[in-house]
């Protein structure tokens, strides 16, 4: 096997920026997949059962913070730092609810 | 080995095929080929099973010694310095290994995600937890009967049991439950009780894998193919349970290329992704590639794997599209499937640089129709195959492969 993930749970980016509760969960790798850094690609990946997602920059940025210690607010002040902007919590929201509804990540 | 190759590389299945997240997607084909994202240690033939659909060659009981297990932690280094990320164990039965524990530390601490591929026959809680302890990533578990007595395929006790016991060493492990099924004639039309099984036994991945026919499948062909009817009623079947499990389950069901009429792409394009090393050590692009004639394929012992990957004729014989002749050729769909599976080709059409006899458009899928019309009509019948079915077994194997017979493309060292 096998696909990549296609179909979960719907949990929309748009509904979770509303959710008041969104921005203090912490956020972990998910269960099945294994996140890390691939010199020859140049770029992060998850690896889950015999597959793997390629991820652009900014997702490879957000998941390394998804570390089981840090909050999705945390986490949005530590890119906002790192990246010297703001305004990052909608996109990073869309993100979220987008990589929980595959898995990618998981919160309590 | 349990599972079809499809496994592996079916377009819809395939482990590195795009994702449909705008983030995700491979690159696309390169003039020099990208790593080898898969790297499959088939550690060794023996099995203690005899599926009469296994995909090791039908030669295999004349292949040469297994490698042991300094060259194959080479060969987990070399494969990772290429770029590897996914390592399979497989067979044969690779539990029959008794390094197998050693040679997952070493796969997991150079930063594969590691997958054992088995029949879970020779697995116990003790294994199980040391397969944990040296950071086994993954499980698919594959079923199939045990015996041979095909048609008993769920009602067996004994299988039954053991998958029971074996999911439940899975679970108290915390691995994901990934299943694997090959479907086939003498199964298809228990596709409920098999999903239903999947589900009750926990299941987060079920693959039913429709037969492919090579090796030992292309071999018992007659009695394997299902007809359309069967076909159409599992694939609803599987839809069904498909709605009823989301969230649950995700259920894959491979379509057989024998009744679609569009080939598919060997392993997610030849020399592209997929790197399978034999037992014995010879490197092969597809597990079945060993049998193409007039190909040489080299072999671990003798060459890194990145001179194999990159600069071995082997591996570059059919990479892209210019080795093609008509209708691929001119074809516009030629990137898409890349002129289908080689083996099969050479399987049907006697010609390696034919297109796959699958596609409509092959001057041989006259032998492809005729194989399906011949299956629906022993359907109608209830006529037996003309030859008996042949199960994998190391007799059957030198039987019908004479001495000197074996795999043009094998080594033999």
């Amino acid at each position: 096997m096998t696909a990549a993930p296609t179909s979960a749970p719907a949990t929309g980016g748009a509904a979770l920026a509303d959710d008041p509760a969104w921005a203090a969960a912490v956020p972990r790798i998910g269960r099945s997949f294994r996140f890390q850094w691939e010199p020859v690609q140049n770029c992060h990946v998850l690896l889950y059962p015999e597959g793997m997602v390629r991820l652009n920059q900014s997702a490879g940025e957000i998941l390394n913070r998804c570390d089981g210690q840090r909050s999705w607010a945390a986490i949005i002040a530590s890119l906002e730092k790192a990246f010297a902007t703001s305004g990052l919590a909608g996109d990073i929201a869309a993100f979220a609810g987008m990589a929980r509804q595959q898995r990618w990540v998981e919160w309590d | 080995m349990t599972i079809a190759p499809e496994s592996l590389g079916a377009p819809a299945l395939s482990p590195l095929a795009p994702s449909p997240s705008p983030l995700a997607g491979l690159a696309s084909v390169l003039d020099r080929p990208g790593p080898p994202l898969w790297l499959l240690a088939e550690l060794t033939y023996r099995c203690p099973l005899h599926c009469v659909f296994c995909y090791n060659p039908v030669d295999f009981a004349r292949h040469g010694q297994e490698l042991n297990t300094a060259d194959w932690l080479r060969v987990l280094r070399e494969g990772r310095e290429l770029g590897a990320v996914q390592c399979g164990f497989s067979g044969g039965e690779p539990l029959l290994r008794d390094d197998l524990e050693e040679l997952v530390a070493e796969a997991r601490r150079l930063g594969y995600y590691t997958n054992l591929l088995t029949s879970g026959v020779g697995l116990t809680e003790a294994r199980a937890a040391a397969l944990k302890a040296a950071g086994l990533d993954h499980v698919q578990l594959s079923f199939q009967d045990s015996t041979k007595e095909v048609n008993d395929f769920l009602s067996h006790t004994r299988t039954y049991d053991l998958k029971q016991r074996v999911a439940k060493m899975i679970r108290d492990q915390g691995w994901p439950m990934v299943m694997n099924v090959v479907i086939h004639r003498l199964n298809i039309e228990h596709v409920d009780r098999i999903i239903a099984m999947a589900a009750e036994l926990g299941a987060e991945y079920l693959e039913l894998a429709n037969t492919q026919y090579y090796s030992w499948a292309e071999v018992n062909r007659a009695h394997l193919l299902p007809t359309h009817d069967q076909l159409k009623r599992a694939e609803a079947v599987t839809d069904a349970w498909r709605e009823r499990l989301a969230g649950q389950m995700k259920l894959f069901f491979v379509a057989p290329d024998y009744h679609e009429g569009r080939p598919k792409r060997c392993v997610n394009g030849w020399g592209s992704t997929f790197l399978n090393i034999a037992p014995d050590g010879t490197a092969l692009p597809c597990h079945t590639a060993g049998m193409l004639p007039g190909l040489s394929f080299p072999n671990v012992r003798e060459a890194s794997l990145r001179e194999i990957w990159f600069d071995s004729p082997g591996f570059n014989r059919f990479r892209g599209t210019g080795w093609m002749k008509d209708p691929c050729r001119s074809c516009e769909h030629r990137e898409r499937d890349l002129g289908g599976c080689r083996c099969q080709a050479y399987m049907l059409s006697k010609d390696v640089d034919a297109a796959d006899p699958v596609c409509s458009k092959s001057p041989h899928h006259h032998l492809v129709q005729a194989a399906v019309a011949d299956a629906e009509r022993r359907a109608v019948t209830g006529e037996p195959p003309a030859q008996p079915i042949v199960f994998r077994d190391r007799a059957s194997s030198l039987k019908l492969t004479p001495c000197g017979s074996s795999g043009a493309g094998q080594s033999s060292n």
